[in-house]
């Protein structure tokens, strides 16, 4: 049964909203591998906010659980991503996103 | 006494197979006696099978038929084809004209052909020619008949085209192939129609079915005039006898083998085999007799105008055939199968002292360049003399008594004076008049530009079967076939005196016309007159055919060059080629790019779920 709407809704949506559109113009213009990783990191982030928000809206705990879990995906994420990282600077010695483009028709 | 009959088809065959398998066994090309041993042996032993066989079974019982069946064929719900032998008298007489005359021929070429350098080829092919041509004769069922039937067009295409090198050479050999062949799908056809009404395609079985039952005769005679079809083709007669002419690019020997006594002779046998069906069919007996009637006239004013040795002879072999098929079309069964065999062999005999001419002269074949040999090859003037007499049927000569029969027989046929008499009459004064002059032309007269460097080139092997055929072609006409058993006891009442008169006296008159002709023409030598050159160039049939036929499908096939139809088909694959390449440019490995897309397409399909 939802509770009455909260003041701080739609200040939080737009918020994420925000963060995840930065994010994902980052993700487009950036050229660096790093930076794409911390723009991949606003994303997600971005998306945690919404849960936490759309929990605090509904008085739901389930925001907060889904939150935990965000974060424990970024942090295995970004383990895998920073080797990935590793790996292609050693093969290329560069972090330039655009040297990854043999695999083309 | 009769299986030996299996052997005569069989032996040709083998050896065949050895001269073709030779370079399997040898890395060297066999001696010549070597591949004359089995190239003209075969055959000469199947003439001995052939002369016991006829002698020891067919002699003393006229009314013999032995059949010999080897093994079935093929046996599709209730068509049943055996590889069959069905010999009569009818076919004895065609398996002596072919292995005998045959023989003789083969043994002439093992002269002639010396130092060719594809001696092997040629008597291989030779022989698989005999092996055709007697599986045709002997065959008890249609389809074993076309069987040889095509097996004798293959072969006449190998030896035509011979001395593939000259393209000339395989022209004519496509020529007579596809000419011939057009006459074949009739033919086929015909057999289809034939096994639709009578459920059989054995030939006694086919034709006790077609005299007892009241058969479809509109059937009949259709089925007939295809048949008639497939013999025009083979046997070179109006509208398909251009092949002819252009198919004296092979050897001699192989003009005489092919062209004059044996293959364009199966169209003569097909009808005679067949003859209680075409008595069914006055439609189909007229249309073979007209046919017959036209092709002598038309065959014998163009040989009249030739100027090559071979084309003379070719066109005079298309003119006797038509013959036969005038005595086929007014119902002179066994005058047919006589005049076919004397024919063959003094059109053989022709054929190959045309040959040494030839030789003589170092492969010259004009009759203007020649003249006054009667001095230098005298053997081959008599020879040659003979066979001209003989093709011109003077009196007590084979071809006399075998023509005499034919004529008689179309006076008698339509009651007294008609058209096909006319013909028939009128081709014999031709035919002494082209014979005879292509005879004085060559052999009489003063020496030609070609005559001086005349050097005889007959050897005995040669000479032997020249002999042997002059003698054939002069006496032959007492050997006339006891053929009642196959067609019946055939009498007719002799007409007046002054008919057989006039057959006497055409020849003659012919003689004396080709005297006068040749004289001039030697003088005037090569020119011809507007007629002559009609004639000359076969009545227009080539020029007719070449607008009316090739030209037209030439411009088609020129037109359609790049295959209209495949264009669809080509379309189709540069559609999807074009897709592919535009989505494969879509793929360009930039992470960034997919990324891109990717968010577009996210927010496109967002908007539109919002949208609706």
């Amino acid at each position: 049964m939802p509770f009455e709407t909260a003041p701080g809704l739609e200040a939080g949506v737009l918020l994420a909203s925000i963060l995840f559109c930065l994010g994902l113009a980052g993700l487009m213009m950036r050229r660096n591998i790093i930076f794409m990783l911390m723009c991949v990191e606003i994303c997600t982030n971005a998306a945690a906010l919404m849960f936490v928000v759309a929990g605090a809206h509904w008085g739901n705990a389930d925001g907060q659980v889904m939150f935990v879990f965000v974060v424990t995906l970024a942090a295995a994420e970004v383990a895998i991503a920073l080797a990935l990282v590793l790996q292609f600077y050693h093969r290329k010695h560069t972090v330039d996103i655009d040297q990854l483009n043999e695999l083309r028709g | 006494m009769q299986g030996l009959l299996a052997w005569v088809p069989l032996l040709p065959l083998i050896g065949f197979l050895l001269l073709v398998a030779i370079p399997l066994f040898y890395s060297k090309e066999p001696s010549e006696k070597f591949v004359t041993a089995i190239g003209v042996g075969s055959v000469g032993i199947s003439a001995l099978l052939t002369a016991i066989v006829a002698t020891t079974v067919f002699w003393q019982n006229p009314g013999e038929v032995v059949n010999i069946a080897l093994w079935q064929w093929m046996l599709v719900d209730n068509l049943e084809l055996g590889f069959n032998f069905h010999v009569d008298w009818l076919t004895l007489v065609m398996l002596m004209i072919i292995t005998g005359v045959g023989f003789l021929i083969h043994l002439y070429s093992a002269g002639y052909m010396r130092e060719d350098p594809d001696f092997r080829r040629y008597f291989a092919y030779l022989n698989l020619f005999v092996c055709a041509m007697l599986i045709l004769v002997m065959a008890d069922n249609l389809v074993l008949l076309y069987l040889g039937w095509e097996g004798v067009g293959l072969c006449s295409y190998l030896l035509i085209g011979f001395w593939y090198k000259n393209p000339a050479n395989g022209a004519a050999a496509q020529k007579a192939f596809i000419v011939t062949r057009i006459g074949d799908t009739a033919m086929a056809i015909g057999l289809f129609l034939l096994f639709f009404e009578f459920s059989t395609l054995n030939i006694p079985q086919l034709i006790s079915a077609a005299d007892s039952s009241g058969a479809n005769s509109q059937i009949i005679t259709v089925a007939t005039l295809l048949l008639l079809g497939g013999a025009v083709g083979k046997s070179a007669q109006l509208p398909l006898q251009t092949w002819l002419p252009d198919a004296m690019a092979g050897p001699t020997p192989v003009s005489a083998l092919i062209h004059a006594a044996t293959m364009v002779t199966a169209g003569v046998y097909l009808i005679a085999r067949m003859h209680p069906l075409y008595m069914l069919s006055e439609t189909a007996m007229t249309a073979v007799a007209v046919v017959g009637a036209l092709t002598l006239l038309l065959a014998g004013f163009s040989a009249i105008a030739q100027s090559d040795i071979k084309r003379v002879l070719a066109y005079s072999t298309i003119s006797q055939i038509g013959y036969m098929f005038l005595a086929l079309g007014v119902g002179a069964w066994s005058g047919a199968i006589f005049h076919l065999m004397t024919h063959a062999f003094f059109k053989a005999l022709l054929f190959l002292s045309a040959g040494s001419v030839i030789l003589s002269l170092h492969h010259e074949q004009n009759i203007f360049t020649m003249g006054g040999l009667y001095r230098r090859i005298p053997f081959t003037f008599i020879c040659f003399a003979i066979g001209c007499a003989c093709l011109a049927a003077l009196p007590f000569t084979s071809g006399f008594y075998s023509k005499d029969q034919i004529l008689l027989r179309a006076w008698e046929f339509h009651d007294g004076f008609n058209s096909l008499w006319l013909a028939g009459i009128l081709g014999a004064l031709v035919t002494g008049i082209y014979s005879f002059r292509v005879l004085f032309l060559v052999f009489a007269g003063s020496e030609g530009s070609s005559s001086s460097h005349c050097k005889d080139a007959n050897n005995t092997v040669m000479r032997v079967p020249l002999a042997i055929l002059a003698t054939l072609a002069l006496f032959g006409g007492m050997l006339a076939p006891p053929l009642q058993s196959v067609f019946g006891t055939q009498t007719w009442e002799h007409p007046a005196a002054w008919v057989e008169g006039v057959a006497i006296a055409m020849p003659l008159i012919g003689l004396v016309i080709a005297w006068g002709l040749s004289r001039q023409q030697q003088k005037t030598g090569e020119k011809r007159s507007p007629i002559m050159q009609f004639w000359f160039s076969g009545w227009g049939f080539d020029w007719l055919y070449e607008n009316l036929l090739a030209k037209p499908f030439r411009n088609l096939a020129r037109l359609n060059h790049k295959d209209i139809i495949d264009s669809i088909y080509k379309g189709t694959a540069a559609f999807s080629q074009q897709l592919n390449s535009l989505l494969s440019s879509s793929q360009n490995g930039q992470i960034r790019w997919y990324l891109a897309t990717f968010a577009a397409g996210s927010i496109l399909f967002l908007a539109l779920l919002v949208a609706l």
